[in-house]
């Protein structure tokens, strides 16, 4: 094992988180907000990814692509929002929970009624092509440096979005009381749909970006959908910041765990066993780290400030 | 008339919690709704809102009808809620709680800070660190912040200490006098009767009395109003 392998793991790791981030920061925040549980938020990162490649694929360009994917997701999770989601506001968790899981279906078929079931395929923009030299000999991808510094753009973006705008008070004032907000003349319908929008758009980026690293293909946003699951528990339910930190140790702890497990194995065992034990503990060493927070923090790293 | 409240019933799911309620005031009027634990106030006050929604009479402000309204467009007729129990925003810090649903008018920041110095040197502080006086003028604070016609204040002064209770006092009074209209509820009648023009009392859910703080005697207060 070089050191140059294990940075090129880590920053695979890094990618992998950053854009669970962005699943995961959509998701937290219809939670906080809203209290709604979004299952068909891994919809909406498959809307992103067709339509960046579809639309890439029409002009050419990777670009045009990913300002589409931005724009379809969140007009998709507009959409939803005003002719479905609103009404489970009020409703408990499992109306939510079935609600959604069919939006899971209807977006699966319609995908698949509108694109065929073969998946589609995004290059990646010349600009981000080719590869950078790291320090220890090893070539790594522009592009996938490049999903984690728009990743830190946009976490940065939230931030400040969250932390000191207007609009970021009252997403946060509604995450403590929704009620008193719209006593004081603030209209939580839009400030919902506004919301929703901007999660699906953030989870359209996610499908997008990723979309030109494997193939668009319907059902690519369920098992992305699990591990944004893990990220909020992790972090806390309802809280930017743990979908950051959360995002993060899932995307690194999940990254290494299959790079070096196998490795440490195999001091112990013969190395084809090695590889096979330590690929199944490695698949599941996300949800044991899981388990070891909430053993000692039951309501995740960073707990939201209601409840 | 600035508020008209005609007949409202209103109900807790299937409980009724209203059974008629009479109310009305006028522009630069101080009403006090008064009755023991239990008889409606809080109830009278949502439904006013449409927090909870009247199923029977109406709630006319400045001549609208509020029917079918959702809270906020009931808000931007001109009511600043300052609702049992302050209901600050704890994740915010206090500048953020004044400012997260502020319409323009005379009631500017600077003005808010003017009347709560307090609250001006707390402004960075998040508003779950507060003390209860210090949240009661914040969440006073907030309602001017919207720019109201009419003030509503339930239990404003609840729990709190006699020196902050006079300051909160102090500053109902200040605002009465630049002509602000105001619906109090309190239970300190001591307190609450010189700042009145005019009381109506609440019996399980029904309007049974109205006059001025003159005519409220203490046979009164006792039938109505003891515990």
């Amino acid at each position: 094992m070089t050191l140059a392998l294990a940075l090129e793991q880590l920053l695979n790791g890094l990618q992998l988180g950053v854009m669970l981030f962005l699943m995961a920061a959509g998701l937290t925040l219809i939670f906080g907000v809203m209290g709604l549980i979004n299952l068909a938020h891994g919809s909406l990162y498959m809307v992103g990814a067709f339509a960046c490649a579809a639309v890439a694929a029409a002009t050419g360009s990777f670009w045009i692509g990913l300002v589409a994917s931005l724009i379809a997701a969140a007009a998709a999770g507009a959409l939803v929002e005003l002719l479905v989601i609103r009404r489970l506001y009020d409703r408990d968790h499992l109306d939510q929970v079935l609600a959604t899981f069919a939006l899971i279906l209807i977006f699966s078929e319609g995908t698949r009624w509108l694109f065929g079931s073969f998946p589609l395929y995004l290059d990646i923009p010349p600009i981000l092509g080719g590869a950078v030299m790291l320090p220890g000999g090893l070539q790594y991808p522009v592009y996938r440096l490049a999903i984690i510094a728009a990743g830190a753009l946009v976490a940065f973006g939230l931030y400040v979005l969250i932390s000191r705008t207007r609009l970021g008070m009252r997403i946060r004032a509604g995450e403590s009381d929704r009620e008193m907000i719209g006593a004081l003349g603030v209209d939580i319908r839009t400030l919902y749909t506004v919301v929703f929008a901007l999660g699906a758009a953030l989870a359209g980026l996610a499908g997008a970006m990723v979309g030109a690293l494997q193939s668009v293909q319907v059902g690519m946003g369920e098992p992305v959908l699990i591990l944004a699951f893990v990220v909020i528990v992790i972090g806390g339910i309802g809280s930017i910041k743990g979908a950051l930190f959360g995002a993060l140790l899932v995307g690194v702890t999940d990254t290494m765990g299959r790079f070096l497990l196998p490795q440490l194995l195999a001091l112990f065992v013969p190395p084809a066993q090695a590889g096979m034990i330590g690929g199944a503990a490695a698949s599941m060493l996300i949800y044991i780290v899981m388990a070891l927070i909430l053993a000692v923090k039951p309501r995740g790293l960073f707990p939201a400030a209601h409840a | 008339m600035l508020l008209d409240v005609e007949k409202i019933e209103a109900f807790y799911g299937a409980s009724q919690a209203l059974f008629g309620v009479d109310l009305s005031l006028n522009e630069g009027e101080a009403v006090a709704l008064m009755g023991r634990n239990g008889m409606g106030k809080t109830t009278t006050i949502r439904a006013i809102c449409n927090l909870t929604p009247p199923r029977a009479g109406a709630v006319k402000l400045g001549g609208v009808d509020t029917k079918g309204k959702p809270p906020h467009q009931v808000a931007k007729l001109g009511i600043g809620l300052v609702p049992e129990g302050r209901r600050c925003f704890p994740n915010l810090t206090v500048h953020e709680n004044l400012v997260a649903a502020a319409r323009p008018g005379e009631w500017t920041l600077a003005r808010v800070n003017e009347l709560f110095p307090r609250l001006a040197e707390r402004h960075a502080q998040m508003a779950r660190s507060l003390s209860g006086g210090e949240q009661q003028m914040l969440a006073i604070g907030r309602a001017l912040m919207t720019n109201p016609r009419l003030l509503i204040l339930d239990e404003a002064t609840e729990g709190l200490a006699p020196v902050i209770r006079q300051d909160i006092w102090k500053a109902i009074r200040k605002l009465k006098a630049e002509g602000l209209s105001i619906l109090v509820v309190d239970k300190t009648l001591s307190e609450l009767l010189p700042v009145a023009d005019r009381c109506t009392i609440l019996e399980n859910g029904r309007s049974v009395w109205q006059g001025t703080p003159g005519e409220l005697t203490a046979d009164l207060q006792d039938r109505y109003l003891g515990v």
